[in-house]
């Protein structure tokens, strides 16, 4: 990283400057989308560009450590925590555009511009000097010294804060039990309900009963009909179509329960039939 | 780039993601937003570590992060707990605490 | 010890000085309390035990009175006596507060001891008197307990060796003047009188009261040797302020203009009630108090000067409303408040006037006590008519009541050798001798008094004992039994003799001198003022004869000319009331009622309509949604963030 904490040279200083104001620029944008955009799931994913961005300056500046930790903690580990729940909980909820509250997105807006206000003048009246010279021993190697540091001045911080992860995963299982009001089913309890219903086999994977893979040839769903969807609508309006063979054995008509026929996947449901 | 502005860009989203907080409804992208002005945080400690030239800005930095990954753990969790109770993730439905 | 040198008043500067000197009580002299003691007993029991007591009651209501008068004539005895007549006899430390001593003590010299013996005296008959009156009362017996209750607080007044124990017995008396004017509770005419005759003195009292507070604030004690001996360091101004309020004090008790209009509204409880409190003792309390404070008044001419013109004005207003009053009780009544008008003038005149204002006190005492109680009897006789214009001719038929009652009119209008003679022409020669203008000016009001006196007066005889019979159908006037007519007798002894006894040989001036001073010059008999009050009186009783005597009494009374009606309304006194004060003061307090329901509750009001309102609108805050709370704690760090940029910058 040798070369990306040098400073000095005039090209240097233009590119830190470019970097700065895109990534600036960028990451600004990124958080506006973010409480701007509806679905969940881009807000996430302006978190992330957020994020990636927060990276590179903390590369910038000198801090390639928690550049790569912001990367594969921040943005790799506890984002997709996010996407986990977001998937589990609620990409449909809270669609409506409409604020409940009256009142509450001008008095945030006013709160923020004030506060925003506030802090500009604040750090405008300190002292914030320039960038200081690179210590000969920070210059070494920057993990080392994080390193050094954490385990001699911060050890204390370090020895709590390990207590505190402990303490979170605990309550992260603690909060994530669900207790089991009814017997956990065996597998016999399971094989007899999947007996009921009437299924015996799993469906097959798409495309064991294709005979050919021609652009024309529509698909089979797994009861033996032709898929509609799996033609270009071109081709179907010319009719050049043909009707493949019966290709599944008769057998008797499968009960199709309402839950296959899903094209969404209801999370409930699929919740419900996963630990059931 | 001097610190100054690193310090600027980090207020600026540390706004961004207060308002964010006060005017979403879902309650993961609420999260989602501290989790932004979490972040602000940490620029502006890093930022404060080149400005005086040594690294406890980033040591903080690096137990922010680590606590923010602790409490985005814990918190989720509570909203797995929630949701499973009452079917529905916007923060505007726990409102019985009102007059 | 008290020492009162000669003051520095033109007229007292020849007077004797005056020097008393109080020792502690010796001999039969120490149990003066008893004094209080038996009437204090005798009304706890009546008043206390209630209607159990209501058979015997009587007769221990009247026994108390006479002990009390046993003793006061053995005491009189023994002050006569003794070496020092004037004794002092501790009862207890009252107040015994740092600045501020009070004690109760009795003191007895010969000022107080007259008054005893007149209160207990008299009292006792006319409380013996009462047993036949109220004998068909079913609530006698709370009578006799009232009446006690009024001795006691008479004879503390008078007993009294500081302002402060006077005070206590001055509201007692009040008190028991309500308690009996009303006593007949069931009347709403009586209960209003009773009701007024209490707020006027009240006035009075108020006067009273902050004379006792300056004497305190002035010389810092209350008791009557402390005051007098410190009163001459406080200069004539205190001297005179005190003597203005006493004067204020002795006007609402005494009946004296301004505060005179209750008196003949008075007259509507028992007829004994009138003759003892109304007649007799009570209101001569402000003429005691007036006298008592003779060192006090002979530093102020002012006050002195304003107690002569309230009497002399008294005297003529009471004898012109008495003229034309057909109610026998309120002509009596007018009667009163003249002859005390002519007591409050003799006190005004310093030590010339002391003497004869106490002793016309005194026979006052027996003549009007005795005339009170012989309408009482006409009453009792004539089913408690009170209107004149229904008697007539009834000498015949009640020759005691008619007998006493004429001897109690001839003293009153001043007939030689009889009392009213002596004492009143002693105040009118006073009022002459005081010399120059004002002299002349009270001498000719008294004179003139004199004269209406003896008109109204022959005009009540008049028409109640002579003349055609105007009864009404259902009457049968008749004497009235033994015990209502023996204390009459008696009183009318005194009519005729006290007078002459007190007077004749300067006996009461000897006897009372060193408490209030001498009269300058001592007169004959017969002086010229007294020769022209004499002539006045004859022509009075000619003029009423005339008018009265020679033609029929009208059985309805004629309307009048301006005068007769303004007599009638009491020369307008309770319409000037009225008018000034009353409506005033009710104004007054329909102001204040408006002020307080729409000011003073409307600010109350309004502060917790304000606190609801507001509480009621920040309560909107609370609408149970995360957010706004979030937006708050936004909208405080804002805050905190600017306080500390601010302190800092």
């Amino acid at each position: 990283m040798r070369h990306v904490l040098a400073a000095g040279t005039n090209t240097d200083v233009i590119a830190r400057e470019t970097i700065f104001w895109i990534l600036a620029v960028a990451s600004v944008g990124a958080a506006l989308a973010m409480i701007l955009v509806r679905r969940a799931v881009h807000c996430a994913m302006m978190l992330a560009v957020v994020m990636l961005s927060l990276a590179t300056m903390y590369a910038m500046q000198g801090a390639p450590f928690l550049a790569f930790v912001q990367i594969i903690v921040y943005t790799g580990a506890v984002l997709m925590l996010f996407l986990f729940v977001l998937m589990l909980i609620g990409l449909g909820s809270a669609a409506s555009i409409g604020e409940t509250i009256k009142g509450q997105r001008l008095a945030a807006g006013l709160a923020a511009i004030g506060l925003l206000v506030i802090l500009i003048l604040g750090i405008g009246h300190a002292a914030i000097g320039p960038a200081a010279p690179q210590t000969a021993a920070n210059g070494t190697n920057n993990l080392s010294e994080i390193a050094r540091l954490i385990f001699t001045t911060y050890v204390f911080p370090f020895e709590v804060t390990g207590a505190l992860l402990i303490t979170a995963a605990l309550g992260a299982m603690v909060l994530a039990h669900r207790e089991r009001t009814a017997p956990k089913p065996t597998q016999r309890d399971l094989a007899a309900r999947r007996l009921a219903t009437g299924e015996l086999a799993p469906d097959p994977p798409p495309g064991v009963y294709a005979l050919h893979d021609a652009a024309d040839r529509p698909a089979l769903l797994p009861d033996g009909t032709t898929s509609d969807l799996s033609v270009s609508p071109v081709l179907s309006q010319r009719e050049v179509i043909e009707a493949p063979p019966a290709v599944r054995p008769q057998v008797e008509t499968p009960a199709i329960t309402a839950e296959s026929g899903e094209r969404e996947p209801a999370p409930s449901g699929q919740m419900g039939r996963a630990d059931s | 780039m001097s610190p100054i502005h690193y310090v600027a860009l980090s207020v600026i989203l540390f706004v961004i993601g207060g308002v964010g907080v006060l005017v979403r409804r879902n309650a993961i992208v609420i999260f989602m937003c501290i989790e932004l002005m979490l972040n602000a945080c940490n620029l502006a400690f890093v930022a404060f570590a080149t400005m005086h030239g040594n690294l406890d800005g980033q040591v903080i930095a690096f137990f922010v992060m680590v606590v923010a990954a602790a409490e985005v753990v814990v918190g989720l969790a509570i909203l797995m707990a929630i949701y499973r109770a009452r079917r529905s993730a916007s923060v505007d439905d726990a409102n019985l605490l009102k007059y | 010890m008290t020492t009162l040198a000669g003051s520095a008043s033109g007229v007292a500067a020849h007077a004797l000085a005056a020097t008393v000197t109080t020792v502690p009580a010796t001999g039969v002299l120490r149990l003066s309390w008893l004094l209080l003691a038996f009437p204090i007993f005798g009304a706890t029991v009546l008043l206390v035990g209630g209607r159990r007591t209501d058979r015997w009651g009587h007769l221990l209501g009247v026994a108390m009175p006479v002990a009390s008068f046993v003793y006061g004539v053995i005491a009189f005895f023994a002050l006569l006596g003794a070496g020092h007549r004037s004794q002092d006899q501790h009862l207890y430390s009252w107040i015994p507060v740092a600045g501020f001593q009070v004690n109760l003590s009795l003191l007895t010299d010969q000022l107080s001891i007259s008054f005893v013996l007149l209160i207990t005296g008299v009292g006792s008959l006319i409380i013996i008197y009462s047993v036949g009156y109220m004998a068909h009362d079913s609530e006698r017996r709370r009578f006799f307990g009232y009446m006690n209750l009024f001795l006691v607080a008479m004879l503390l007044l008078v007993l009294a060796d500081n302002y402060l124990a006077l005070y206590a017995g001055w509201e007692g008396v009040g008190l028991a003047s309500y308690l009996l004017i009303g006593f007949w509770q069931f009347k709403p005419s009586a209960a209003v009188a009773a009701k007024k005759a209490f707020i006027v003195n009240r006035v009075g009292d108020a006067g009273l009261s902050i004379a006792v507070m300056l004497m305190f604030s002035e010389f810092g004690t209350v008791s009557f040797s402390g005051v007098f001996g410190s009163v001459r360091s406080g200069g004539s101004g205190v001297a005179t302020a005190l003597g203005l309020l006493l004067l204020l004090g002795a006007c609402g008790k005494s009946a004296q203009v301004p505060l005179q209009s209750w008196l003949l509204d008075a007259m509507e409880g028992p007829t004994p009630v009138s003759a003892l409190i109304h007649a007799a003792t009570m209101v001569t309390a402000g003429v005691y108090l007036l006298v008592r404070s003779n060192p006090i008044l002979a530093l102020s001419p002012t006050a002195r000067l304003g107690i002569t013109v309230v009497g002399a004005v008294t005297l003529l207003w009471g004898a012109i409303i008495g003229t034309a009053k057909d109610d026998i009780k309120k002509a009596l009544a007018g009667s009163t408040m003249s002859q005390i008008g002519y007591m409050t003038l003799g006190a005004g005149l310093g030590p010339a006037g002391y003497v004869f204002a106490i002793a016309h006190l005194l026979a006052h005492g027996f003549f009007k006590a005795g005339l009170f109680l012989g309408a009482g009897s006409v009453m009792h006789g004539m089913n408690d008519e009170v209107n004149m214009r229904q008697y007539g001719g009834l000498a015949r038929v009640m020759p005691v009541t008619f007998a006493t009652f004429g001897l109690g009119y001839l003293a009153i209008i001043g007939i030689p050798p009889f009392s009213g003679f002596f004492t009143k022409d002693g105040i009118i020669e006073a009022a002459w001798d005081k010399g120059g203008t004002s002299g002349a000016i009270l001498a000719a009001c008294a004179l003139l008094g004199a004269g209406i006196t003896a008109f109204y007066m022959t005009r009540v005889m008049l028409m109640t004992w002579y003349g055609k019979r105007r009864w009404a159908a259902e009457a049968h006037p008749h004497e009235s039994p033994g015990v209502m007519t023996w204390p009459m007798i008696l009183l009318a002894v005194g009519s005729v003799g006290a007078g002459a006894f007190l007077i004749i040989g300067q006996r009461f001036e000897n006897f009372l001198g060193p408490v209030t001073g001498v009269p300058p010059t001592s007169h004959g008999l017969f002086t010229v003022p007294g020769i022209v009050a004499l002539v006045l009186a004859l022509a009075g009783v000619g003029l009423a004869w005339v008018m009265y005597g020679r033609v029929p009494v009208p059985a309805t009374a004629p309307r009048g000319s301006f005068p007769v009606v303004a007599a009638r309304k009491d020369l307008y006194g309770d319409a000037f009331n009225e008018s000034v004060l009353m409506r005033p003061g009710q104004w007054l307090t329909r102001l204040s009622v408006y002020f307080d329901n729409r000011g003073v509750d409307g600010l109350v009001n309004t502060l917790a309509a304000a606190v609801g309102g507001t509480s009621g609108r920040w309560r909107r805050l609370q609408n149970g949604f995360v957010r706004s709370y979030a937006l708050s704690m936004f909208f405080g760090a804002a805050v905190l963030v600017a306080l500390l940029l601010a302190v800092r910058l």
